[in-house]
Formats: C-alpha cells, structure tokens, sequence
C-alpha cells in the first residue's frame, strides 16, 4: 500500500488513543450534568448524603470521596514499612544478585493476584483474624480494607522505587565509602537525599492505584454510605459505591453514581499526572 | 630534587588481589611508600594500579568477590586486620571523576567526612575546618563566599579541588589519588599538579597515573606495574633516565602503552 | 562523637531490618495462594470445566443430601475466552499501530499528548471504563452484552500493548529501518515486514501482560457483560465470566465451596501467563 495511506492508518490509530480519554472525559461529565444540575457542582462534591427515598432524594459525594481518601492514604502508610525495604534490598543490598530477581519476582506476583481474590482472602482470612482482635465486630470497615489494599501496593511502590535507589551513580557512593562510611550511612546521606524525589512519585502512583480499586475494597468495606470518622468505621469508597449500586441504579441515582465516576476519573488522573511529571522532571 | 629523607610510611608486604580464583590483578607486590613524598604508580590498561591503590583503602571490599592476600602497613598497623570505615580516615581517596555530592552545599562538602558518621562539632570547629581545607587546596578566596550553594556551579578542576579538601579534612595520613587529572583540561591539571607538590609535605601521596610526563613531573618515586606485577620501583629521576628492567624500558619509551 | 561499635550496630540493624521485612512481604502471597490452592483443588474434575454453574436450588438440595454440587463454570471460562478474544482483536491492532506511530514520530508534540493520555489512561480506574462501555455500548444496544464487555476490556488492554510496541521498537537500531528503505521497499513493508518481526518479542509479551492484566478483571464486566448462567456465543447477548462467577458465588450462600475452586483456576490462568511473559522477556533479552 502507499506509504502515505499507511501512514495515515498510524496516525489515526494515535488519534483514537486521544479520542477514547476524550471520550471518557465528555461521556462521563454528559452522564454527570443531570446530578450537577440537581445539586450543583460544589454542593454535590460535599454532601454526604445518599438517600434513595422516593420524591426526596438526595446524592452526594463526600461520604465516598472521604472513604476513597482514607482508605488509601491508610493503604500507603500500612505498606511504606514493608515496600521501601523491599526496594533497597533489590536495588542496595542484594542488587544483581539472584536472590533479588526472586524477592523481586514474588513482590511482581502479588501484583498479577486479581482483585476479587484479594478480596476473597480478607474476607475468609483477615475478617475473622480482625474480628478475633476484639477490634470490630463484623469485621469490615477502613482498617481491613486498608490493610488488604496496602499488600496490593506493595509490588507498585517497591519497583519504582528500586530503580531510582539503583540509578544513584556509583561514584557518588564510593566517595562516601572512601571518607569512612558505613553502608547505613550512606543509604542514609547519599542514596536516600538522592533518589527522594523518585521514590516520592513512585508512592504517588502508587497512592492513584490504591485509589481506583474496586473489588477488594468493595467486599471489604462494609457498605454504608456514611462519611467515616474513625479506623474502625465502615463505609465505601467512590469506586465501591459504584460497583455496589450502578446495576440497579437510574435516573438521578445513575447520574449521581456517573458524577463520582468522573470525580474519581479527575481525581486519579491529576494524581497520576503529579506522579508522572515529578518523574519526568527528577530524570531530567 | 633534595635530599629526601626517607620513612617508610605504608608497607606493602605480598599483596595480592584476585577477581577470579587463580588470575591475579595484583600479584605479590611488595613496597615500602615513604612518608612526605608523592610516589606514582604507572602501567598500561589493566595493568592493576587501580587495583592496587583500592586495595590500600579497602575499596574492594564494596564488590564482594574480590580475595585479597598479603598484608598493608601503615605506622605498624596491618590495614586490612581492622574495619574499613577507620582505615579510610587514614587513607583518603580522590578519584579519577571528581565526585563532590550534589545534595549538599561546598560548605558540607568539605565536612561530609564527618557529617556522614554523625560526629558533632562546633560552628566554630567547622568553620575553621572548612577554610583551613578549602585554603589547603587553593580553593578559599574562589569559593567562600559561596560556601552555602551546590558545588555544581564549579568548574571541573574546581571540583576536583573540592574532593581533594574534602579528603584532607579528615586529617589523613596518607592521599590516594586514582588517574585525579585524567578528566580535566590542562590548566586545571597543572594547578592540581603544583597543589600536590606543596600538599606532600603534610600527606603522603600516592598517585596513579597513565601520564608517564606527570609522573615524571610530580613523583618522587615511581613504580612501574605490568600485568599484576610489580616490575620497578625506585626513584623518580633514576627509573626515567636509567630504568633497570627492560619491559620499564620499554614502557617509557613509548613501545607499548 | 560517633563511635565506631556505635556505627557498626546501627548499621547492621538496618540491613537485618531491611532483610526481615522484605522477606516478610513474601508472606502474604504465600498465606494467599495457599488458601485458595488449599480449599480450591478439591473441586476441581472433568465436570468442573465442562458443565455450567448449578442454579442456587440444585446446589442446596446437593448441601441437603450431603452431596457434592453438582456443575462448573464451563459458561465462565467460555465468556472470559470470548470476551478477552474480541477484547485483544480490538487492543492488539490499534495499539500496536500507535505503538509504531509513537515511536516513528517520537517527537513531535501531539506524539507527546498521545503519550501522556495513554499513562493517563493506563491509571485509570477499571470500575470507570466499565461505565464507559456501559454508556457506549449497552445503552445503544439496549442490553448488557460480551460485546460491552470486550470494550472495557479492549481500553485496559490498549495502554500496555501502545507502551510495550513504542519501547520495543524504540530499541531496534536505526540502521534497520535504514537498510530495508535502501532498498527500495515501501514504508509499510519496511514497518510490518522488517521492524515489527524484529520487534515481535517485546510487543509479544506485551499483548500477554495486558491479557493476564484483564482476565481477572471483575468490576467493568459487573456493569456490561453481566453474567449469563448458559455458555452462549452470541456476542450481543450477556455472557459469563470466570471473575463475575466468582462474584455470583460468593454472594450465594449455597454456592460458596465453588468460590475457591474458580478462584483456584483463575490464580493458576493469572499467574501462569505472568510468569511465562516475564520468562519470554528474559529469553528474549528485553
């Protein structure tokens, strides 16, 4: 065929890439408007009412956009301790060494481990061991949907991370080594100060897929749709509250749910775009 | 060159350094390095100055497969029988790359032998150890009234400069210097050139070059290494212009490099 | 004043640390794979992938007679076949196209926005695309439908396979592309005949990591496919899921033993084409 013809065929294939997200964008906020209408834009955004009763209702995000905060920021907290040293045995300790590709490889698999599964195991195996705990009694709320989340970051935060601790130069290190320093020492005065900014956009993305799942926290959370003052508090997030209602929802519920569907839309898209650009300007 | 007395500071008694079991890249080297002189270490590529040097500080112990053998002296003190981190305050290092750290002003730089072992001193203490080093290296009036910015605006041989204070901060007995020209232009080479010549009176320098003139030029004594081993060793003037070993010879004269 | 013991204890604590906690990151794939291999394999037989999901009476009366249920999930894994198969004829040519043209044009500023709404798009959440088809594909055919499913499907897949086929064939060397223009072949024929075959690892495994990403995927066949309790093939029609079943049986109190079998059989479909992707990389040198 001609090369211009082909050329074209690329080039409309680009484009479809920019014309699904802005697809995505306008379809969501058409599906959203009739909400937005109902209960303004702001006020939408921070009502935390969701009442379904007929000739009444009332819809609002910030009960879910509270959860979806929670939960996540949480899910962060809880995995920091566990995949930042994962990152600097990969990229520090055990760099190039077999048994970093393995540690690597098994972190890689709790990536790949569907949703629904993790949601299955912290249903039958961390419910019961929270409601054992004395902490709750049914056993759902922020705290284990956190938890199981947390374990679902893991592999996120950790790659990343390990790569910005690997690009350190070598010489930076060894000319702390040469003045008398110890390992820790270093990790502590070079390599950290060095990679920060890395490892900081990596937990950030991290945080935007932490946001956007569904599955597991949707088993885990509880179901209520109240905004959550306290740890143990049940609740949902944008993304459950969709999941749970969206098959039986119409008219202004269906809007209402399209509304947080573009929230959380937006909501991902800035922080992955925040995530993205420190990573671009720290490579620079 | 005056009458050198000589002391022999670091004794280098069948060092030997392996990266695989059986090839050596240093093979049984023995030497006395005199104190308050600068001795160079010459060879072709590959020839193990580099390793040689490395082992002194025990750099080599940052790759794990290395084996070493043989012992180190310094003042009496076998090197490699007590940890690393305090034979490196004995042995400073400046590499062929300078290498001051980025996250840190010239300032901390300066200080970074003891900002990065977490020993506390006064602002006093630091300051007169800042510019004592930076003044040591000809560095002061360049830098210090910038002493609180990133050392990335310097030049090159600036910067080299700078990790050159930063090693004689900490005081040490001896200054290994690995190739610390080969990157910069020659100005700045014949500036740290001449800095060493004056530096030697207070630390011991050991110098690895590829640049037989700068041997030549600065070095008190000189060896000569070739495949692992120690071929020559002797006074700079004698093994320039009467070396005992042909293959010195030969090196010299440009045969193979 | 630092001493020396003082600094050497420090830093052995941490590379223990550091040791110790990541080792116990391996604990919860260990305790979660276990449990599903542990509580799923008895279920599995001939039947289990031949015979379609027992309605929630049979199964009772099975629980009642001390029985084992009776049925499979034939109608899943013939929706998710089906569904990840349309998903793929759709994502594998748009984006290994766009793949090349980013690569092709690498520096151009719409390549840039091209780029940048792909990560975008990459990060977005699951849950929404499901929407998305829901709103272009089921209200249009006014039915839920594998079609809708395949969409969401098909977007997921999209990101990772444009990535995959932009790095790869960003590492061909230029003199290849050079080579086959020299002599007198036209661009397309350069492209499809002498860079993509060269660049066929990497986008290969691609195509297989956005797959082994999407069969488990549940939420966005929640709000399109449906489920379907028949396997079906009619492409209009809702359609069963290995994932959405294992939804439907864990919100069925008498289908909850086929929770870990379908789950079990889902880990081992996940997993496997995770593990044989990275292992083709590796083969092939990525």
């Amino acid at each position: 065929m001609s090369d211009k013809i082909f050329k074209s065929f690329l080039l409309v294939s680009a484009l479809m890439l920019l014309l699904i997200f802005a697809g995505i964008f306008f379809s969501l906020s058409k599906g959203a408007i009739p909400a937005f209408r109902e209960f303004g834009f702001f006020g939408f955004i921070f009502s935390g009412e969701w009442n379904s009763r007929t000739g009444a209702e009332e819809y609002g995000a910030l009960a879910f956009i509270s959860g979806t905060l929670l939960t996540s920021v949480l899910a962060l907290v809880f995995c920091l301790p566990f995949s930042l040293p994962v990152s600097f045995f990969v990229g520090e300790y055990y760099r190039g060494k077999k048994i970093a590709a393995v540690l690597g490889g098994i972190v890689d698999l709790l990536a790949g481990i569907p949703s629904i599964v993790y949601g299955l195991w912290g249903f039958y195996a961390l419910r019961p061991l929270i409601q054992s705990l004395g902490l709750s009694e049914q056993g759902f709320g922020m705290l284990t949907s956190s938890l199981v989340l947390a374990i679902m970051i893991i592999p996120y935060a950790s790659s990343l991370s390990a790569e910005f601790i690997r690009m350190v130069p070598q010489e930076l290190k060894e000319g702390a080594y040469s003045l008398g320093a110890t390992r820790a020492e270093v990790i502590r005065n070079i390599i950290l100060p060095g990679s920060f900014s890395g490892i900081f956009s990596a937990y950030i993305l991290a945080l935007g897929r932490a946001i956007g799942e569904t599955m597991a926290v949707t088993m885990l959370i509880g179901n209520t749709n109240r905004i959550p003052h306290g740890l143990m508090d049940t609740g949902n997030t944008m993304a459950s509250i969709i999941a749970n209602q969206f098959g039986e929802a119409d008219g202004l519920k269906l809007s209402s749910l399209i509304a947080i569907g573009l929230l959380l839309f937006l909501i991902t898209a800035i922080v992955n775009f925040l995530g993205r650009l420190m990573i671009k300007r720290y490579s620079i | 060159m005056e009458n050198l007395t000589k002391t022999p500071i670091l004794s280098l008694k069948e060092l030997s350094v392996s990266y695989t079991p059986g090839k050596y890249a240093v093979n049984k080297v023995s030497a006395n390095i005199y104190e308050g002189l600068i001795t160079s270490v010459m060879g072709p590529s590959g020839c193990g100055k580099s390793t040689l040097i490395r082992a002194i500080n025990r750099m080599h112990e940052l790759y794990p497969d290395i084996r070493i053998s043989g012992s180190i002296e310094l003042r009496g003190q076998d090197l490699l029988q007590i940890n690393p981190s305090e034979v490196r305050r004995m042995a400073g290092m400046v590499f062929q790359r300078p290498n001051p750290f980025p996250t840190m002003s010239i300032y901390d730089n300066v200080l970074a032998g003891y900002k990065l072992i977490g020993i506390k001193q006064s602002r006093q203490e630091k300051d007169e150890l800042v510019e004592t080093s930076l003044k040591s290296v000809g560095l002061w009036d360049e830098v210090k009234d910038s002493l609180s910015k990133r050392g990335s605006f310097l030049s090159g041989g600036q910067q080299q400069r700078l990790c050159i204070a930063r090693a004689l901060a900490l005081k040490p007995d001896i200054l290994l210097m690995d190739e610390p020209t080969s990157a910069l232009d020659p100005i700045a080479t014949n500036l740290i050139e001449e800095l060493l010549v004056k530096l030697k009176k207070e630390v011991t320098i050991v110098i690895v070059t590829h640049n037989m003139s700068q041997a030549a030029r600065i070095s008190d004594y000189s060896m000569f290494m070739y495949l692992g081993e120690l071929v020559e060793y002797d006074k700079t003037e004698i093994m320039f212009t009467n070396p005992s070993d042909k293959r010195t010879e030969e090196y010299l004269t440009g045969k193979f490099g | 004043m630092s001493s020396l013991k003082y600094r050497l204890f420090k830093n052995k604590l941490l590379s223990l640390s550091v040791i110790v906690l990541s080792a116990l990151t391996a604990v919860p794939l260990v305790l979660i794979i276990g449990k599903v291999f542990l509580q799923g394999w008895r279920q599995i037989n001939w039947d289990f992938f031949t015979e379609t999901t027992p309605s929630t009476l049979d199964a009772l009366l099975a629980i009642n007679n001390n029985q084992p249920i009776p049925g499979g999930i034939a109608n899943g894994i013939v929706g998710t076949l089906m569904m990840v198969l349309i998903a793929s004829a759709i994502a594998i040519p748009i984006g290994v196209m766009s793949g090349i043209y980013l690569s092709e044009n690498r520096k151009t500023r719409f390549s840039s926005v091209v780029r940048f709404l792909t990560d975008l798009l990459q990060g977005t959440p699951s849950i929404i695309l499901g929407i998305i088809a829901y709103l272009w594909v089921v209200i249009p055919l006014k039915s839920y439908s594998a079609l809708a499913g395949s969409v969401a499907l098909a977007i997921m897949m999209l990101p990772l396979i444009v990535r995959s086929t932009e790095e790869t064939m960003n590492l061909l060397p230029v003199s290849l592309k050079e080579a086959g223009l020299a002599l007198g072949s036209p661009y397309s024929s350069v492209v499809l005949k002498v860079l993509l075959p060269s660049a066929f690892g990497g986008v290969f495994t691609g195509i297989l990591l956005s797959i082994s990403r999407v069969i488990g995927e549940t939420a966005p066949l929640m709000l399109t496919a449906l489920g379907a309790t028949a396997i079906q093939w009619d492409v209009s029609k809702p359609a069963s899921a290995v994932s959405l079943l294992i939804w439907e049986f864990y919100n069925d109190p008498n289908l909850q033993s086929m929770i870990w079998s379908a789950s079990l059989f889902l880990l081992l479909l996940v997993l496997s084409l995770n593990i044989l992707a990275k292992q083709l990389a590796k083969k092939w040198r990525i």
